[in-house]
């Protein structure tokens, strides 16, 4: 009869979590649900007990998705139907999620705020938030790619200044990895396809071609810009490795591993929260080199988009009216790092004050958008796939690319017919 | 070689054997309990002498793990009751009861054993956003009820309970309904707890599936919970042993109380095939 | 005697379930590998049309899908015989007459079975860090320079291979040692008055013994390790250089990360072809044991 036993237990044991799962229930209001990315949803959970205060009646509930699964988990939740409220939105992504008709159209409300005037935004990363005519996102922090360096290496090295050109780098690298033992010069995880989309977007040549609807990744500028990136492997000067191999950036980027590393600007909050004391004023950023000085890098950033299928859109609009208030952006930025999309917001002195942000302030008068198609985040995927096998010598340069345009020209593929009949999204 | 050095041989070969085997299971609860940042290191530390329960507190503070176990915990035994209520039944009609088409019933389900869950996941998922059961627990558990190899179980089990018993029941006027209740369950009990631990453990340990289903990081399952945040704080070793502590401990406990009936399930299910 | 109808009632709320979550969706399977759903198409069904056998012969054009099932043929071809040698060592200790405490070890080497995959595969990925994982500090002390298992694409099949080892050996350990329990005693009595030394009885009597049982067990073992998923997910996300993407991955990949359901549906198609040869294979020797 033990069996009987151990079965009644088990209903008891479901009778006592459905009423637990009861109890958990919130009290009368109405709940936001509101997904953010990393270390920006621990920074939220911050600054939801003031927007509550000031907004009775709304709570808000932050989920934190990983960034290396929060792609596939918002295109799940269209998929399903199991939307949140609203959501940070990477604007590389925003295309795809519009394509989905997922997203709520915001003009009709920034006409009618005063919390959102369209006049103190970046324009070139407001337009990416623009598809088809219609504002999909409200810019709520503004990311560009770049290099951040360990100035006493690059000093000790013999440099008085970063490296300017693709050149440079390479130099800087080498001289910074001959002196050191067990390091490397430059750190380019091969799970981030960022670094190389920054440097190739430094080509002036685009990255699709004919209406975005064909890859143009045989291009004879991206093959240079890949033949850099491999070479920075191919000599030696990054470890082939991908990030969850280093057990610890900040640590390892403390210790000297490496020099280099391409990244944004959330790790300045990050390195000055979590690189020990000593270190202080002996690691800088700058532009990210270009082929032959200072060029573009990726008009990166987040928004705040609303989605169509939110229950409420009222409660959803007014956080996002919160979120983009210069004071509380400045706040923003004071936990993360993160550089406000509201120009207003950089005056603050925390900002101002701050050496490593000039960097950012200079480079993002040269960010280009990626092209707006939904497909774009699957191609990248695909690069970095590729450059992934390239650099491990799989396959070569001309190979790799070929075949990178084939498989940028299958997804295209649908994109192309709905083009020719005239209604891509 | 002797008896003696024989039995050394084997005895210590076991040990070894188990303690390899044991090993990362003990290397996980003692790196759970090591300061944050103390596993990283080399070379590797075995065990601290400062123990601490911090990462459990912050797993249950502030990472939600309260929750999960609560979603895994109900997931679990929801799939088991129900599972069990369905499969017995069925399991108990192809072996005794005769209805129109049995055999031929029979059969689908055997070639029904062919095919990999997998292949029905995709449009299961568009099924179950039809119905609205996307990002539910409830939808969570509705393919573990759909349990033909239990069903195969029981019928095995059912097959040796005698005719006579039944048709002596059937004389005295006792309805199909307390027949089963009263003379088929209590004779199947053994093969049930079986089966209640094997669904129990294929419901608390399956990860496809929720992963695909839920979205809502309030109804996260402990497995789900865990990928994900270790996707997340890949670098906080400790934090990440002290989850698959909490995920692990419970059906590790589950096994040793129920080996018995697991084992033989297991034995029951392969010898007989 | 018993009134027909009422088996019926006892089957049908059990076959419902089955019929509508199972073979309904099966067959919904077979219909999306011949169209082209895709996220054009969850934005609005008027995007869907049938394509064909277009799905298929783009599946088979695809470098990355002949890498994924490569690689899940290589995790199954090197893992299934490495973990059935693995239970049956394990359960030749087990069952040696010498053998002390023997449920305890039992229960020790069956631990890993019950485990939550998702779990244990995190402890092994510290376990296999290149610079503060044991296994290497372990190699360290015996003059082996450090392995970036996961890290290397030629390392990190086999390093997920030695888990999965590790994580089952213990099921068809079990089921061997039942096995070995039936081996009548006079066997080995006769081998022995015939002075056959130990690997000798091995090998004439203990495996002709045991062949039926390794061959069903084998078979089922393989079943399993054909549906690799959780291990890469958790251990190296497909990576490095997709050296450890298998068969289910890239299906979850083109389904439930790209939504290309019509890909993946054909994806899934591969996978049930792969079962079901196995599964035939296996009720193929099921017949020849009987004749």
């Amino acid at each position: 009869m033990a069996g009987l036993a151990v079965i009644r237990v088990a209903a008891c044991a479901l009778a006592l979590a459905a009423l637990v799962a009861g109890c958990g229930r919130a009290g009368e209001g109405t709940t936001l649900r509101f997904w953010a990315m990393g270390r920006e949803a621990e920074v939220l959970a911050e600054l939801m007990p003031e927007f509550e205060r000031t907004h009775p009646g709304i709570h808000v509930r932050v989920e934190q998705l990983p960034w290396t699964a929060a792609h596939e988990k918002l295109l799940t939740a269209v998929a399903g139907d199991a939307t949140p409220d609203l959501c940070q939105l990477g604007n590389t992504w925003l295309p795809e999620l519009a394509a989905l008709n997922a997203l709520a159209p915001l003009e009709a409300r920034i006409a009618a705020s005063r919390g959102v005037p369209r006049a103190d935004y970046f324009p070139g990363i407001w337009a990416t938030n623009v598809i088809g005519g219609h504002v999909f996102g409200v810019p709520w922090y503004v990311d560009t790619r770049l290099l951040f360096y360990r100035r006493d290496l690059v000093a000790a090295a013999g440099y008085d200044h970063p490296p300017r050109t693709w050149d440079e780098l390479k130099a800087e690298a080498a001289a910074v990895q001959a002196r050191g033992h067990d390091a490397y010069g430059i750190l380019l995880p091969l799970n981030e396809y960022e670094p190389l989309l920054a440097f190739g977007l430094q080509q002036r040549e685009g990255l699709l071609r004919e209406d975005n609807t064909r890859g143009n990744f045989s291009s004879a500028a991206f093959r240079r810009t890949l033949g850099f990136y491999v070479s920075m492997f191919k000599d030696g000067l990054a470890p082939p490795v991908s990030n969850s191999q280093i057990a610890n950036v900040w640590t390892e980027f403390g210790r000297g591993y490496f020099a280099f590393y391409i990244s944004g600007p959330w790790n300045i909050g990050e390195f000055n929260r979590r690189l020990p004391e000593a270190l202080k004023g002996r690691w800088e950023t700058a532009p990210l080199p270009g082929p032959e000085g200072p060029s573009a890098s990726i008009a990166g950033g987040a928004s705040l988009a609303v989605f169509r299928r939110s229950a409420h859109p009222d409660e959803a609009w007014q956080l996002v009216e919160y979120l983009s208030d210069p004071a509380v952006q400045a706040r923003f930025h004071a936990l993360t790092g993160d550089l406000p999309a509201r120009r207003s917001a950089w005056s603050a002195p925390g900002i101002a004050a701050d050496s490593h942000t000039a960097a950012f302030a200079d480079q993002l008068e040269r960010v280009k958008p990626t092209p707006p198609v939904p497909e774009w985040e699957e191609m990248m995927t695909e690069m970095r796939v590729v450059a992934e096998h390239v650099v491990r010598g799989d396959t070569s340069i001309e190979e790799g690319t070929a075949e990178l345009d084939r498989r940028a020209d299958r997804m295209l593929r649908k994109r192309r017919e709905l083009v020719a009949e005239g209604h891509a999204p | 070689m002797n008896r003696r050095t024989r039995s050394i041989a084997v005895n210590g070969a076991l040990a070894l054997v188990a303690l390899v085997t044991a090993f990362p299971l003990l290397w996980m609860v003692s790196a759970s309990l090591m300061p944050a940042g103390m596993s990283a290191n080399f070379p590797p530390p075995l065990w601290t002498t400062h123990p601490t329960l911090v990462h459990y507190r912050e797993l249950f503070a502030h990472a939600g793990f309260g929750r999960h176990f609560v979603n895994s915990a109900l997931i679990a035994s929801g799939a088991t009751l129900l599972a069990l209520t369905l499969n017995v039944m069925a399991g108990y009609a192809f072996a005794k009861l005769d209805f129109p088409g049995r055999d031929r019933l029979h059969r689908v389900l055997v070639a029904g054993l062919v095919i990999p869950a997998q292949v029905a996941m995709l449009p299961l998922f568009l099924e179950l956003k039809s119905i609205g059961l996307v990002d539910t627990l409830a939808g969570v558990l509705v393919p573990s009820l759909a349990g033909i190899f239990s069903i195969f179980l029981v019928r095995q089990a059912a097959l040796s309970i005698p005719d006579e018993l039944l048709d002596a029941a059937r004389i005295d006027g006792a309805s199909e309904w307390t027949i089963y209740r009263r003379i088929v369950l209590p004779l199947l009990t053994p093969m049930l707890v079986t089966l209640a631990v094997f669904t129990f453990l294929g419901a608390w340990n399956d990860f496809l599936w929720p992963l695909i289903i839920l979205n809502d990081d309030d109804r996260y399952t402990l497995p789900v919970a865990l990928a994900s945040l270790s996707r997340e704080h890949v670098q906080d070793s400790e934090l990440m042993m002290a989850g698959s502590v909490v995920t692990v401990l419970p059906v590790l406990a589950l096994f040793l109380g129920l080996q018995r009936y697991y084992l033989q399930g297991l034995m029951a299910g392969a010898v007989k095939g | 005697m018993i009134r027909r109808g009422t088996g019926l009632w006892f089957a049908t709320p059990a076959l419902a379930v089955i019929a509508v979550f199972f073979f309904l969706p099966v067959a919904g399977a077979l219909v999306l590998g011949f169209t082209d759903f895709d996220i054009y198409a969850i934005a609005d069904l008027r995007n869907v049309r049938f394509v064909g056998l277009r799905n298929f012969q783009e599946l088979l054009a695809t470098p990355l899908f002949w890498r994924a099932l490569g690689n899940t043929l290589y995790f199954a071809v090197v893992g299934v015989p490495l973990s059935m040698a693995a239970s049956v060592g394990a359960a030749l200790l087990l069952n040696s007459p010498l053998a002390r405490l023997k449920s305890f070890y039992r229960t020790v080497l069956f631990a890993p079975v019950v485990t939550t995959l998702v779990a244990v595969a995190l402890i092994w990925r510290y376990l296999l860090h290149t610079r503060y994982g044991l296994l290497n500090y372990g190699l360290g002390l015996a003059g082996i320079s450090p392995i970036d298992w996961l890290g290397n694409p030629t390392t990190a099949l086999p390093a997920i291979i030695l888990f999965s080892v590790w994580k089952n050996f213990g099921y068809n350990m079990v089921i061997v040692l039942v096995a070995l329990q039936q081996i009548p005693e006079d066997l080995y009595e006769a081998a022995s008055l015939d002075g056959a030394s130990a690997w000798q009885q091995f090998r004439h009597v203990t495996l002709p013994s045991l062949r039926p049982t390794l061959a069903f067990v084998g078979i089922l073992t393989l079943a399993a390790y054909f549906q690799l998923f959780a291990e890469p997910y958790v251990m190296t996300q497909g990576g490095p250089a997709q050296s450890t993407l298998s068969i289910l991955y890239f299906m979850y990949d083109e389904g439930f990360k790209w939504w290309n359901l019509g890909r993946a549906s054909a994806v899934a198609f591969v996978l049930f072809l792969m079962m079901f040869a196995v599964t035939g294979f296996n009720a193929w020797l099921a017949q020849r044991r009987a004749a």
